[in-house]
């Protein structure tokens, strides 16, 4: 296993009952964005570099800064994810079904090294530890 | 649950050695001799402990002079956070707000 390319990818896909125009809409625009995601001044261009702004914790103020890179209306939607100095991509793709809309997110890019850069800054130690307790209090 | 993992939880269940650990990350680099003061263990207990916890890749030693400064080594930690389960909690909880708003945007 070579673990310096080794790459984490996430994907949560849901199928929602509107047409993909609407998610689109719920995807895009800025008011919608926060009802559902975070605070952010997203426009939907190519190259726009927006924020998502989330909550200060801790160790983090809670800017994720972001840039659209790929957009194809009402079916594609990706921009880059950075916090904390670590990137990664996230890609929303839309796909019309019978009942809906099928929605797929991947947030892909983490390499090891960032992962654990990311695990150190987002996880005060105080959590970590208590979840420690919590795994260690479970039964073997 | 992987080796890596039994180890790391293994190395951390003893209280003991969790607090030398916690005030390595807390209060940085530090000897065995300010160790001790505030470890309600011997001397030698410590320096047992730190003995584990740098087997287990969580502390790193340095020697200057005849002082050894031992420093905690936060990666050591990463393989317990596992970043793939979080972030899919995180877009399953932010796909449940998403369902929410489409019901609201009908209205």
């Amino acid at each position: 296993m070579n673990t310096d390319t080794e790459t984490r990818s996430v994907i949560v896909e849901r199928e929602f009952p509107c047409p993909p125009e609407k998610l689109w809409r719920a995807l895009t625009q800025p008011h919608l964005i926060e009802e559902w995601l975070m605070k952010n001044d997203f426009k939907p261009d190519m190259g726009h570099r927006f924020h998502l702004r989330m909550e200060p914790q801790q160790s983090w103020n809670g800017v994720i800064d972001c840039e659209v890179v790929e957009i194809d209306p009402n079916r594609t939607l990706s921009y880059t994810w950075a916090a904390m100095g670590v990137g990664t991509a996230v890609t929303f793709t839309l796909t019309p079904t019978a009942a809906g809309t099928h929605l797929r997110v991947e947030q892909s890019g983490f390499g090891r090294d960032q992962a654990q850069a990311y695990a150190g800054a987002t996880y005060g130690w105080k959590n970590f530890l208590g979840k420690l307790d919590q795994l260690l209090a479970r039964p073997d | 649950m992987p080796a890596v993992h039994d180890n790391l939880f293994r190395t951390l269940a003893d209280p003991t050695r969790r607090a030398i650990f916690e005030r390595l990350c807390r209060d940085g680099e530090q000897t065995v001799g300010a160790l001790t003061a505030r470890a309600k263990v011997s001397q030698p207990a410590v320096s047992k402990h730190l003995g584990v916890l740098k087997e287990a890749g969580l502390v790193r030693d340095r020697h200057q002079g005849r002082q050894t400064h031992y420093s905690a080594q936060f990666s050591a930690l990463a393989p317990l956070i596992d970043w793939t389960s979080q972030m899919a909690g995180f877009w399953q909880t932010k796909f449940d707000a998403l369902e929410d708003l489409l019901k609201r945007m009908d209205q």
